[in-house]
């Protein structure tokens, strides 16, 4: 069973890391929860983040929600915020485009262009 | 659009106490096999609605936000509730809070799955941390209590609760917690 006393112990632990968190400029990975994106799949998305951001350890990344980003029927919308670039737009995201996403564009820095609103946009219409 | 799950509603009527600035929410699921009953309520202490308000959100067509005219999340709660022989309920009071409610008759042919609530808290706690939340679910005579505001009193101010380790043990927390209610060890 989990204890209080392990999550009293991980406090000890992770100062450290914290400190060094509040140093750099993290990324944010934005997720849209209204009510369209939530039925259209939204949690398991923002979960799958979450997911990825902690297994691989990525201090420098915050996975956020907001409530509607506007475009109902490309929902699930994942915004991605790198400091000093331009936010870059996901739609109709699911969980299994989440780990490439991570890798490509949160860890090497180059958005993954087949899933962008402007490719999703310019390819059916 | 439909939510397939009820914490599916959960979450959505969770983003609305978080637009009203609610920093306090409480969720509550009782599930009473003997009265065939699943109830659930969220509570905040948002900014509330005024009458006017409250009267026309159970309705599809009252919103405050401006992207779009309709509010859905209220309206679909509600009839998601009304469809499985159950009630709803909204009481808010201006500058004070909102309580919304709704019960489903465990046996009816429409009532949908609970689905997935420890992910529906668990986003929700890990996301807003400048929220304290209380999840209370009851199931027949057992209890599972999950409070963040003694997660924080344990964690000291400084440490986040979005740290790898810190997620993963609220995680496997409330999976525990939830577990049991149902008959695990
Ligand atoms: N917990 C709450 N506190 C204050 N106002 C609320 C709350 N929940 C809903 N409302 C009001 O009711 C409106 C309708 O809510 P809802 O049906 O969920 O649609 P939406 O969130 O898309 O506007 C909201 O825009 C808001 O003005
Ligand atoms: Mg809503």
């Amino acid at each position: 069973m989990k204890t209080l006393q392990e999550l009293e112990e991980i406090r000890k632990r992770t100062l450290d890391a914290i400190n060094l968190r509040k140093d750099t400029e993290a990324i944010r990975v934005v997720v849209g929860m209204a009510t369209c994106g939530i039925a259209a799949g939204a949690r398991p998305v923002l979960t799958a983040f979450m997911d990825e951001v902690a297994k691989r350890n990525l201090s420098n990344v915050v996975v956020a929600q907001t409530g509607c980003i506007g475009v109902c029927r490309l929902e699930p919308i994942v915004e991605i915020y790198r400091p000093g670039e331009e936010k870059v737009t996901y739609v109709k995201v699911t969980p299994d485009m989440v780990g490439r996403i991570v890798t490509e564009h949160i860890v090497n820095g180059n958005a993954v262009r087949d899933y962008t609103i402007g490719y999703y946009e310019a390819h059916n219409n | 659009m439909m939510m397939k799950e009820i914490s599916l509603h959960v979450l959505d009527i969770i983003q609305n106490s978080i637009a009203a600035q609610a920093s306090f929410i409480e969720i509550c699921i009782e599930i009473s096999h003997e009265c065939d009953k699943l109830l659930v309520s969220v509570s905040d202490n948002g900014c509330g609605m005024d009458e006017q308000l409250r009267k026309r959100v159970e309705n599809p067509y009252a919103t405050s936000r401006t992207t779009r005219k309709v509010g859905l999340g209220i309206p679909m709660f509600k009839a998601s509730a009304e469809a499985a022989g159950g009630m709803f309920s909204l009481t808010s009071k201006l500058g004070e809070g909102t309580c919304i409610q709704a019960g489903y008759k465990l046996s009816h042919w429409d009532c949908p799955p609970l689905g997935d609530i420890a992910q529906t808290v668990y986003t929700s706690v890990i996301c807003n941390e400048n929220i304290n939340f209380l999840y209370l679910h009851r199931v027949d005579a057992r209890e599972f209590r999950f409070d963040t505001r003694e997660i924080r009193r344990t964690l000291g101010e400084d440490v986040p609760f979005n740290l790898p380790e810190v997620m993963a043990w609220i995680k496997e927390y409330l999976a525990e917690g939830i577990h049991t209610l149902y008959g695990g060890a």
